[in-house]
């Protein structure tokens, strides 16, 4: 206290009284330009840095700064062009993904890129609750069907709105397609086991 | 009697105006928009607050001394709304028109630091009780600079009514009971010999009928912001060291009670300013040759224009103050507690009590 009240004493009273009344100006000021408000601009205008003083709240659901093209908010899976091979779920830090597949019977097509597409996906979730944005998910996507879009405003009531289903089956057709995939392996299997019987035979 | 629904709801218009303002202007001031949504501009705002803190739950902490916890801020509210039973409205509406007023006011006033202390012990909290011994501690030593600033006006005017010390600042200074023969002189100063009785204004407040009480009058307001807790004296709900300090463990209704208290008390510290350094009820505007501007926004005595004309002035003035009020909230730092008690003891005080001299010796060889 001592030190301080020394100072305070040797600064002297006309200039605090001078430095108390800059305190009340720089207020008043700011209270003067309170007239004047900060538009929503893109960044990329060459206005975004212009404006200096006045309100910079902007009201957000109604007023909205643009994001640019590609920024990088809520994730989006093409699940047209996604081979199923998981890697997005295994590098994922927080698992927010959670990936089903089931093996084809046949080539089900290709992908935009020309990759084959061999794995249905009955499930592919994003739990974009857990979502940590780091982007590492589309990164590691050997097909590029990963995406962050720049959606970033999609808050939900119930918090189980927050995982997003990404799956084109319908649970009837996952049954099915697993179905198909059990009774071919159950037939290569009978194939085979009958062919070493014949062979079996043949022998002795 | 029917001053006590008027006081209310004055009380309560100022504080849903200042309540407002005070959102608003500390939004401005740092860049920021305040309320926008609940009505126009977010003028509903007051009316969703109060809402919302009537229907919270009514919390008493197990621990904690019920009597003391739920009478406390009764305590304070009543002891802030008796203060107004002596502030003059206009003219010729005044609650009560002791000649006492001004001494029962002070007296009356301090009631509140017993209020404080109960809300702080009977929490049974340590931060409350904290928060409640640094506003003790903060109210009773800035008692004595507005105290003494009010002694000099005192000295001044020669009365503790304030409806007469309303009357000696304006117009209508010889229609008070035996007052036929006074006159108001420019600065007080009988030598110059400078009439102002039928100009006045400004000229007739009592910051010029003795300048020196312009000192007097930025003393009392330093050490009214002190009085009613407002930043930058916080420190006895300083949010940042002590929760909420002494109100930490209120909730809903009796929250809004010790927070409407807080509100009235600065619309009661700001009517004193204004009735004893400000002219009161009387208008700030000078008879200036043909041109009657006194005349004109004064009204007669007892009229209905003479009525509205005074609270009008009277009501605009405070709000000034309490605006300066939340101005000065918003811009300056909170004291710490020891420079808290150097700016009262050892500023406030000695420059207090000179004034008091120099108000003593002024009345005996000006006026």
């Amino acid at each position: 206290m001592g030190k301080e009240t020394g100072s305070l004493q040797r600064r002297g009273f006309w200039r605090n009284a001078q430095s108390l009344w800059q305190g009340m100006a720089l207020t008043f000021r700011h209270m003067l330009q309170a007239r004047r408000r900060r538009a929503p601009l893109d960044i990329a205008d060459p206005n975004y840095f212009a404006h200096q003083t006045g309100l910079v709240t902007l009201k957000y659901p109604y007023e909205t700064l643009p994001v640019p093209e590609n920024g990088r908010y809520r994730l989006h899976n093409e699940i047209d062009d996604c081979i199923v091979c998981d890697l997005c779920a295994k590098i994922c830090p927080v698992d927010c993904i959670t990936i089903e597949s089931v093996k084809a019977t046949e080539d089900i097509g290709e992908t935009s890129d020309g990759t084959k597409k061999r794995l249905f996906a009955p499930m592919f979730d994003i739990d974009l609750a857990k979502c940590c944005y780091c982007g590492l998910c589309t990164t590691v996507c050997p097909t590029d069907c990963l995406t962050m879009t720049k959606v970033y405003d999609f808050p939900e009531v119930d918090i189980k709105n927050m995982i997003y289903h990404f799956t084109d089956l319908s649970p009837e057709q996952a049954e099915e397609k697993k179905r198909l995939w059990a009774d071919q392996q159950e037939a290569v299997a009978k194939a085979k086991a009958e062919a070493l019987k014949a062979g079996q035979q043949k022998k002795p | 009697m029917l001053a006590l629904p008027f006081v209310i709801f004055l009380i309560l218009g100022v504080v849903v105006i200042i309540f407002y303002a005070e959102r608003k202007l500390s939004a401005f001031i740092q860049d920021r928009l305040g309320p926008t949504e609940a009505g126009p501009y977010g003028t509903l705002q007051f009316a969703a607050d109060i809402l919302k803190l009537l229907q919270k739950e009514d919390i008493v902490p197990a621990a904690a001394d019920k009597w003391l916890f739920k009478l406390a801020p009764l305590v304070i509210f009543a002891a802030v709304l008796a203060g107004f039973a002596v502030v003059p409205l206009t003219p010729t509406l005044i609650p009560s028109g002791t000649s006492l007023g001004l001494f029962f006011l002070l007296a009356i006033v301090s009631l509140d630091v017993v209020g404080l202390l109960m809300a702080g012990w009977g929490s049974n909290n340590k931060y409350a009780l904290l928060g409640a011994m640094r506003s003790v501690a903060q109210i009773v030593s800035y008692e004595i600079p507005a105290g003494l600033a009010i002694l000099s006006v005192v000295i001044i005017s020669q009365s503790l009514d304030l409806q007469e010390i309303s009357f000696q600042q304006g117009l209508h200074l010889r229609q008070f009971p035996g007052y036929g023969q006074e006159t108001n002189y420019l600065f007080g100063l009988k030598a110059w010999g400078v009439d102002v009785t039928q100009v006045g204004g400004f000229l007739t407040w009592n910051i010029l009928r003795m300048p020196l009480l312009s000192i007097g009058f930025v003393i009392y307001f330093i050490a009214s912001l002190a009085e009613c807790n407002r930043a930058p004296f916080d420190i006895p709900e300083a949010e940042s060291e002590l929760v909420a300090g002494f109100h930490v463990e209120y909730s809903g209704f009796r929250f809004a009670a010790l927070f409407l208290a807080e509100y009235a008390m600065m619309l009661l510290v700001s009517l004193v300013a204004v009735v004893l350094f400000l002219g009161s009820w009387n208008t700030p505007f000078p008879n200036l040759g043909p041109v009657r501007l006194a005349d004109w926004t004064t009204g007669a005595l007892g009229s209905w224009s003479g009525h509205l004309w005074a609270f009008f002035w009277l009501v605009g003035k405070a709000l000034v103050l309490m605006t300066v009020q939340v101005w000065l909230r918003w811009t300056y730092p909170r004291l710490r507690v020891d420079q808290l008690m150097h700016l009262c003891w050892k500023l406030l005080t000695p420059a207090a009590l000179v004034l008091v001299l120099l108000a003593a010796v002024w009345r005996l060889f000006m006026i």
